[in-house]
C-alpha cells in the first residue's frame, strides 16, 4: 500500500514537471495533463487535430491502456509491449515504474466518447460516418463542431450529409460564440429533422436570445403536431395490418357463413390447417430442397388451399348437407367438429408450438417518413388485398362463381335450370375453407402454430361478417378493417384488453341497432 | 308421459342425492364422489337454465355458462371474505390477491360479501340482470337466431377477458380460491359436502318444478310458438320479446344459482369458466338429453359429465374426440337426445320443432 501511494505521488510530481513542456503543436500533450479538465481538453485538442493515431489512442484512453510518463511520455499497453501513441511504433525503452494510466472520470469518458464519434466522422464506410453523426447529434458537443465541418465539407452521401448538417445545427445552437443568424438556421434545420430527438434537443436549449428561443418554442409546436400525425398514420398502418388479419380470417367464414348461411364452428381450424400445411413444407423443404426455402411460402399458399378446400369439401358431404335448414343444428356439430381436428392434430404434431420460420424476404423492417413498416406486416396486408380480389372475382366472372350466386339466390329455380345443386354447395363450402387455409398460411407468419391456432381467430370471424353485413363481401372487407382501425386506436388509450372487451361490447349494442350489420342485403330472401 | 317422468326424474334427483348422502354418513361412499356429484348436479342447473331458453324459447344461448360464472363469483366473493385472517398473509378485511398487488383498501364492490345473505342475492340479481339488460336491447331490436348465438358468445367472451385483468379485482387469472368456510362450518368436513349435496339437489328439483310450471302454463304454450314461428305471434297480438325476456331471465337466475352452488364444492371459480367453450359444452348437454324436455337436460348434463370424468381419467387424448364425435352424432342421428328414442318407441308424434328456415 506504501508503495503504491509514494508511486502515487511521484507519478503525480512527475506529470506537474512534464506540464511546462507541453508544447502548443503537439495535440497528444494535453493526455499527459494531470488534471481531469487538461485530459479532456487534450482530447478534444487531439480529435480536431486529425492526427493518424488520434483514434488508437482515444480507443486505448477508453480501455484503459493508455499510459503517461514524464516529459508528456505518452505509451500504450498492448498484450506484446508498449507502442508509442504519437507514432503508434514500439517503444523499446519504457520505464514502466515511471508510467501511470491516464486517469478518467465521467467528464473524461463522455468527452473521449464524443471523440470517437468525431473521428468516425471520416470513416470510410457510409454508415459509421452515419452512426456518428447521430452521435454527435445527441451529444451536442460544441467542441464537435470543428470535425463536422470539415467532415461535411468531403461528404458525398446526401442521407449522412443531412444528418451531419443536423448535428452540426444541434452542435451550433450549443455553442456561445454562434451568432443569431446561424441559430436561426440551426433551430430551422432541427425542425426540418422533425423526430423526437429533435423535439428534445430544441424544448431544452437554454441561454438563447430571445428570437432563436421564440422560433425553437414554435419548432417544438410544429415537430409536436407533425409527431401526432405521423402517430395518427403509424396508428392507420396497424389497424390496416390488424384489420387485415381480420380480413383474411373472415373471407373465407364469408362465403361459408355469408353466402351459404353455415355456420362454421370449425372455420378457426380450416385456419390452423393452412398454417400446419405451411409447417409441412418448410419441412420437407428444409431436409429435402433447402433452396426452395425462400419460395415455400408460394408452395405453401396453393398447398394449403387444397388441403382446407378438401377436407371442407369432404366436411360437406359427409355431414353438413344433413343439417340444411337447421343453423343451430349446423352450429353444435361444426362446433363438435373443430374439436375433434384440433385433437387430430394435437395427436399428429403434438400440442407444442411449431415452428414456422419466416423467409428473408418478409422480414426486417423500413422507416417511411415517421412510420415503421414491418415487411410482413406489409406482405400481409398485400395479400389479404388479392386473396379478396381473387376471391371477388372468382364469385363475378367464372361460372362457377356463377352458380353459386344463383343457388344462394334461389337453390329451387337454379335446380331447376339444371344447376345441380348439392355438388355447387359442395364446391361452395371448399371454395370457404380453401381461402381460410390460404389465411392460415398468412397468420403462421405472425401468430403461434399450435392446435389453438384456429381458436383465437373463430369469434372475431364472426364478428367482421355479422358486423359487415352477411353476404356480402364488401361490407366484409369494410368491417374488418373498421374494427382493426378502431382496436388499434383504443389499444393506447385503454390497453389491449380493455380494448378489446370495449370492441366487442360496441359490436354487440351496434348489432341490437342494426341486426343486418352495416351492409345488410334487402329484399325478401334475407327475412327469416 | 312427461309428467311421469318429471316426477321420476324429481325422486331420482332427491332419492339418489339422499342415498348417497346416507352412504356417505356411514362410511360406504367417499367424500369425493359427494363433491363430484354434487358439481353434476350444479351442471345440470346450467343445461336446464339452456333448455329453457333454447328448448322453449329458441333462444340458442352460447353464453349461458357466463351467468353460471357470475353466480359462481358472488358466491366465491363471499368464501374469500369468510377466509379472515386465515389467510396467507393474514389481512382481516382484503383477501390475499388484493394484498399481493398492493391494494391498500377493500374496492366497493367486494362491500358487504361478508354477509352471506347478501352474497346470495347478488348471486341471483347480478345474473338476472344481465340477462335483463341483454335480453332488453337484443329481443327489442328483433336479434334472433344466428345472430343472438353469436353476439352471447362474443358477451361471454367480453367478460372471461374483462375477468382476466387483476385490475377488474376477481383475482386475476388465478380466481378465486383457498375458501376455509361456509356459514361458519368448514368446506372440507363431510356435513358440509353432504349438505351442499342436498341442498343442490334440492335446489336443481325446485328448478324443475318452477321450469315445468312455467312451460306447462298459459305462458309456456305462447313462449313454444314464439320459438315454432315468431312473426305469427306477433300477429296475433302479443309481443314476443315479453316473453323471451322473462324466460331468458329466468333461465339466467337460474344458471346463477347452479354456479353459486358449485363455486363451494369445487373450491375454485376462476375465470376460465366464461370460456365460449364451457357454454357450448352446456348446450350440446342439452341436445344429448333432448332439447325441450328439462328432464332430458339434466339427463344429458349427468351422463355427458360422468363421462368426462372417465373418460379424461382413462383416455386423456380420447375426450376430445368423443366429445366431437357425440356433437356430431347427436346432432345427425339424435335430433331429439335419448329422451327423443324413448318417446318415439311409445309411439307418440312429438310435436314438429320447426326452425326459422334460413
Amino acid at each position: 500500500m506504501p508503495l503504491l501511494r509514494r508511486l502515487f505521488i511521484l507519478a503525480l510530481i512527475a506529470a506537474s514537471l512534464a506540464q511546462p513542456a507541453m508544447a502548443q503543436d503537439d495535440p497528444f500533450a494535453g493526455l499527459a495533463g494531470d488534471s481531469f479538465d487538461d485530459i479532456r481538453h487534450g482530447i478534444e485538442t487531439l480529435a480536431t487535430s486529425g492526427a493518424p493515431q488520434a483514434a488508437a489512442v482515444i480507443a486505448a484512453l477508453q480501455e484503459g491502456n493508455l499510459y503517461a510518463g514524464p516529459d508528456a511520455a505518452l505509451f500504450i499497453k498492448t498484450d506484446d509491449g508498449w507502442l508509442d501513441a504519437r507514432s503508434g511504433k514500439p517503444a523499446t525503452e519504457v520505464a514502466e515504474d515511471a508510467l501511470n494510466p491516464v486517469k478518467m472520470n465521467n467528464g473524461v469518458r463522455r468527452a473521449a466518447e464524443a471523440a470517437m464519434g468525431s473521428l468516425e466522422l471520416y470513416s470510410p464506410d457510409a454508415a459509421t460516418r452515419r452512426h456518428a453523426a447521430e452521435a454527435v447529434l445527441k451529444s451536442r458537443d460544441p467542441a464537435a463542431l470543428e470535425g463536422l465541418t470539415r467532415a461535411l465539407a468531403k461528404e458525398s452521401d446526401a442521407g449522412v450529409r443531412r444528418i451531419m448538417e443536423q448535428a452540426r445545427a444541434s452542435a451550433l445552437l450549443a455553442t456561445p460564440a454562434t451568432p443569431e443568424a446561424e441559430r436561426l438556421a440551426a433551430v430551422a434545420t432541427l425542425r426540418a429533422r422533425g423526430d423526437l430527438d429533435a423535439r428534445a434537443m430544441l424544448a431544452s436549449l437554454t441561454a438563447q436570445p430571445p428570437a432563436v428561443a421564440e422560433a425553437a418554442a414554435t419548432a417544438v409546436i410544429a415537430i409536436d403536431r407533425m409527431l401526432q400525425l405521423w402517430g395518427l398514420a403509424q396508428g392507420v398502418f396497424y389497424g390496416l395490418s390488424l384489420g387485415s388479419v381480420l380480413l383474411l380470417a373472415a373471407a373465407g367464414l364469408a362465403i361459408t357463413f355469408g353466402v351459404m348461411g353455415v355456420i362454421n364452428m370449425a372455420h378457426g381450424e380450416m385456419v390452423m390447417l393452412g398454417a400446419y400445411t405451411t409447417f409441412v413444407v418448410q419441412d420437407v423443404i428444409k431436409s429435402h430442397a433447402p433452396y426452395l426455402f425462400e419460395a415455400s411460402l408460394f408452395i405453401a399458399v396453393p398447398l394449403a388451399f387444397l388441403v382446407a378446400g378438401a377436407v371442407g369439401i369432404a366436411v360437406e358431404r359427409c355431414m353438413l348437407r344433413f343439417l340444411y335448414g337447421r343453423p343451430l343444428e349446423t352450429l353444435l356439430a361444426t362446433w363438435g367438429l373443430s374439436l375433434a381436428m384440433q385433437q387430430t392434430v394435437r395427436s399428429i404434431f403434438g400440442a407444442s408450438n411449431r415452428e414456422v420460420s419466416t423467409p428473408q424476404w418478409m422480414s426486417g423492417a423500413t422507416q417511411w417518413g415517421g412510420i415503421t413498416i414491418t415487411y410482413n406486416r406489409l406482405v400481409i396486408i398485400v395479400f389479404a388485398a388479392m386473396v379478396v380480389a381473387a376471391l371477388m372475382a372468382a364469385l363475378r366472372y367464372t361460372a362457377l362463381g356463377l352458380r353459386m350466386r344463383a343457388v344462394t339466390q334461389n337453390r329451387r329455380m337454379a335446380a331447376a335450370m339444371g344447376i345441380r345443386t348439392p355438388w355447387v354447395d359442395a364446391l361452395t363450402f371448399g371454395l370457404g375453407s380453401g381461402v381460410a387455409g390460404m389465411a392460415g398460411v398468412a397468420l403462421s407468419q405472425i401468430d403461434n402454430v399450435s392446435p389453438n391456432l384456429g381458436q383465437g381467430y373463430i369469434i372475431d370471424s364472426f364478428m367482421v361478417v355479422v358486423f359487415g353485413g352477411v353476404g356480402n363481401l364488401w361490407g366484409t372487407v369494410v368491417s374488418a378493417l373498421t374494427l382493426g382501425t378502431v382496436n388499434k386506436f383504443l389499444e393506447p388509450l385503454a390497453g389491449a384488453v380493455l380494448g378489446k372487451i370495449t370492441v366487442l361490447v360496441l359490436l354487440i349494442l351496434f348489432i341490437q341497432r342494426k341486426p343486418r350489420g352495416m351492409f345488410p342485403i334487402k329484399g325478401r330472401a334475407v327475412e327469416s | 308421459m312427461s309428467r311421469i317422468s318429471t316426477t321420476l326424474c324429481l325422486l331420482l334427483i332427491l332419492g339418489g342425492a339422499g342415498l348417497l348422502a346416507a352412504g356417505n354418513a356411514t362410511g360406504a361412499v367417499p367424500p369425493y364422489a359427494v363433491s363430484l356429484v354434487g358439481k353434476y348436479l350444479c351442471y345440470a342447473m346450467l343445461a336446464l337454465a339452456v333448455d329453457l331458453v333454447w328448448g322453449f324459447a329458441g333462444i340458442l344461448s352460447l353464453g349461458h355458462a357466463a351467468f353460471f360464472a357470475l353466480g359462481g363469483y358472488a358466491m366465491g366473493m363471499y368464501l374469500m371474505r369468510q377466509i379472515g385472517t386465515r389467510g396467507v398473509y393474514g389481512n382481516a378485511v382484503l383477501p390475499d390477491f388484493m394484498v399481493f398487488l398492493n391494494w391498500k383498501e377493500l374496492p366497493w364492490y367486494w362491500h358487504g360479501f361478508d354477509n352471506p345473505l347478501f352474497a346470495i342475492l347478488i348471486a341471483l340479481a347480478v345474473p338476472g340482470l344481465l340477462a335483463f339488460v341483454f335480453g332488453w336491447f337484443a329481443f327489442r331490436s328483433r336479434v334472433s337466431g344466428v345472430y343472438l348465438s353469436i353476439i352471447t358468445q362474443a358477451l361471454t367472451y367480453a367478460l372471461l377477458l374483462a375477468f382476466f385483468r387483476n385490475d377488474m379485482g376477481f383475482g386475476g387469472n388465478n380466481g378465486l380460491t383457498d375458501f376455509k368456510d361456509i356459514f361458519g362450518f368448514s368446506l372440507q368436513s363431510d356435513g358440509v359436502r353432504r349438505g351442499l349435496l342436498l341442498a343442490s339437489a334440492g335446489f336443481l328439483a325446485l328448478q324443475l318444478v318452477v321450469a315445468r310450471y312455467v312451460v306447462t302454463s298459459r305462458f309456456g304454450k305462447v313462449l313454444i310458438a314464439v320459438r315454432d314461428t315468431e312473426s305469427r305471434t306477433r300477429f296475433l297480438g302479443y309481443r314476443p320479446e315479453r316473453y323471451k325476456l322473462f324466460v331468458f331471465v329466468l333461465s339466467a337466475v337460474m344458471a346463477g344459482i347452479g354456479g353459486a352452488l358449485y363455486v363451494p364444492q369445487v373450491g375454485i371459480i376462476n375465470p376460465s369458466e366464461f370460456a365460449p367453450a364451457n357454454s357450448i359444452e352446456a348446450v350440446i348437454w342439452v341436445a344429448v338429453g333432448g332439447r325441450g324436455t328439462l328432464v332430458g337436460a339434466i339427463l344429458g348434463a349427468l351422463l355427458v359429465n360422468a363421462g368426462k370424468t372417465y373418460f379424461t381419467g382413462a383416455l386423456p387424448e380420447l375426450w376430445l374426440f368423443a366429445l366431437g364425435a357425440l356433437f356430431i352424432l347427436v346432432t345427425l342421428l339424435l335430433p331429439k337426445g335419448i329422451l327423443g328414442l324413448f318417446a318415439r318407441r311409445a309411439a307418440r308424434p312429438a310435436p314438429p320443432v320447426v326452425e326459422p328456415a334460413k
